[in-house]
């Protein structure tokens, strides 16, 4: 049941109670025992809402920076990484194969405020050797989800 | 001017779905749990082959029977599936859907004055084809009080020295009803005692909800009885392809090209192309969508029992059979009345057969969201009922 009811919530995280244990044919107490032992054991780490922001009137700027960093003794990239991911403008940290070492998903309200962020905090970390900043046009599609309109239904009403 | 028609098509009656369908298509803002086709669409990467095969011209002719690639991927997944080997050269016809297939192979076998024995509820072109085939359609009434299984008394009891063909329909559409290997155990003793042959109709052979798809083929000495009919629509979401096969015998299915071949030339090419990648990297599609329409199986169930709805727990396809006859209308008039008060649209279970009356095809090929709003409405309708 756990692999199943992972996979709903991820794209469902709303659905009631009752209703996951009928969709999974087990009863409701086993659903909130599940769900309480993924989240203590950090398997399900937050419940999200997927925004498409660019339907409302906030003005937000996302940027996607590539670092490279020297590693340290002992800590790897761990050390670095701990340290970027503490700003709150950060969305993501990835330790990646390739080219760079992190990638960094970065929201801001502004085109300014991503530039002086990567510019007065990020390259000055002692280990950052540089960065690339490349900013996001367009989502088109986020989480497994396309952000553009829901496609209708275009079966028949009726078919044998 | 003298009458244009042949009296065999003029007698075969309108499907009963066209008629509802009328009147559903006048009907604004209705929603519909009617339909007998997946609401996926087709997996991309099976959709990009199609594509890919276009790209690359392959827009001429395959052989009559089909690309030998997808007849041979066929013959890997039926033994990787059902343990069954078939010779890809000999024993495969590639055909437009199921449909064709069904059509072929009655025409194949069939004289005039066979009898074809036909469980109902079925779907809806059983009957049309084996007249069409000129051969006579016997219908078994399949009941509720056996989950709509065929038994082996029930088919004894239709066997006439005429008989020539069984249509075995499971999983079952309209009623969601599977056969288990003991039940098809049951049925092929009758079959070789009588010496007839069988047309199994394995459509939904993907969307079973308890143990996994048995084909009566698999049995001692059936498969050499057995015309096996599968596709691609139910398994992939491929119905606009119109994709579809048999196979069974050397004699018939080298009969059955020779009549596609005159009737049709080869399945469409494209479909063909994409087909071999659903074969070759589909299970995993499979399995999504099949874990998806269980789900929706049983928020569906548990709905109809609290709605106090009488209905027997199907394990196949994607269909559930409910009975109404506590509410002392025909199914005709239940489907007509839900549609005009509440909008929602069922197929009425009389459209698979006359013993279809007193009971509702509805499909779970819809989202939760749609199925919760469906079952809102046919709640209210059923609560004003009582």
């Amino acid at each position: 049941m756990r692999d199943e009811l992972l996979t709903i919530i991820e794209k469902n995280s709303r659905i009631n109670l009752k209703e996951l244990a009928v969709i999974l044919g087990v009863e409701e107490i086993d659903v909130v025992n599940e769900l309480a032992a993924l989240e203590s054991e950090g398997i399900i780490c937050g419940y999200h809402t997927l925004i498409n922001w660019e339907k409302t009137d906030i003005e937000k700027v996302s940027a996607l920076i590539e670092v490279r960093v020297t590693p340290q003794r002992g800590q790897g990239f761990d050390n670095v990484a701990e340290r970027i991911q503490k700003y709150p403008e950060v969305q993501s940290v990835y330790l990646m194969s390739g080219g760079y070492d992190l990638m960094i998903i970065l929201e801001g309200k502004t085109l300014r405020e991503v530039s002086s962020f990567v510019s007065d905090k990020l390259s000055t970390l002692e280990a950052v050797l540089s960065t690339a900043t490349h900013f996001i046009l367009r989502k088109y599609k986020d989480h497994g989800t396309v952000l553009s309109q829901k496609k209708e239904d275009e079966r028949e009403m009726i078919t044998p | 001017m003298r009458n244009p028609l042949a009296d065999k098509v003029v007698e075969i009656k309108p499907s009963g779905i066209r008629k509802f369908f009328d009147i559903v298509s006048e009907m604004k803002d209705a929603i519909s749990l009617g339909v007998g086709e997946p609401d996926f669409d087709t997996p991309w990467h099976i959709r990009d082959e199609g594509i890919y095969s276009l790209e690359k011209g392959k827009t001429h002719y395959t052989s009559n029977a089909g690309l030998m690639e997808l007849r041979q991927e066929i013959c890997n997944y039926l033994y990787r599936k059902q343990g069954l080997t078939y010779h890809p050269a000999k024993e495969v016809l590639i055909t437009v859907g199921g449909s064709e297939a069904i059509d072929m192979g009655l025409r194949a076998m069939c004289n005039p004055g066979d009898e074809v024995l036909i469980p109902q509820p079925s779907y809806v072109s059983y009957e049309p084809c084996a007249v069409l085939a000129g051969a006579t359609p016997v219908i078994i009434n399949l009941k509720a009080e056996n989950e709509f299984r065929l038994t082996a008394r029930e088919l004894e009891e239709a066997i006439t020295e005429k008989t020539k063909i069984l249509i075995l329909p499971f999983p079952n559409n309209p009623t969601g009803a599977i056969m288990e290997r003991k039940d098809l155990e049951e049925i092929a003793e009758v079959i070789l005692k009588h010496d007839i042959f069988v047309m199994s109709d394995e459509i939904y052979s993907e969307l079973t909800y308890k143990e996994k798809h048995v084909s009566i083929a698999e049995l001692p000495g059936m498969q050499e009885r057995t015309i096996l009919i599968n596709g691609f629509s139910k398994a992939y979401a491929m119905t606009g392809w119109r994709l579809g096969y048999a196979c069974g015998p050397e004699a018939i299915i080298q009969q059955m090209t020779k009549i596609h071949q005159f009737a049709i030339m080869c399945a469409p090419t494209t479909s063909q192309h994409a087909a071999v990648e659903a074969l070759k990297n589909g299970d995993g599609d499979v399995e999504e969508m099949r874990t998806a329409y269980n789900q929706r199986r049983r928020y569906l169930m548990h709905a109809l029992r609290e709605m106090g709805l009488e209905c027997f727990e199907p394990y196949g396809a994607f269909y559930v059979f409910p009975c109404i006859k506590e509410f002392g209308m025909t199914s005709d008039e239940f489907a007509e009345r839900l549609l005009e008060e509440e909008k929602l649209a069922v197929v009425p279970g009389t459209a698979f057969g006359d013993c279809g009356e007193g009971f509702l095809r509805i499909s779970y090929a819809y989202s939760l969201e749609r199925l919760k709003e469906a079952l809102e409405r046919l709640g209210r309708f059923v609560e004003r009922l009582r």
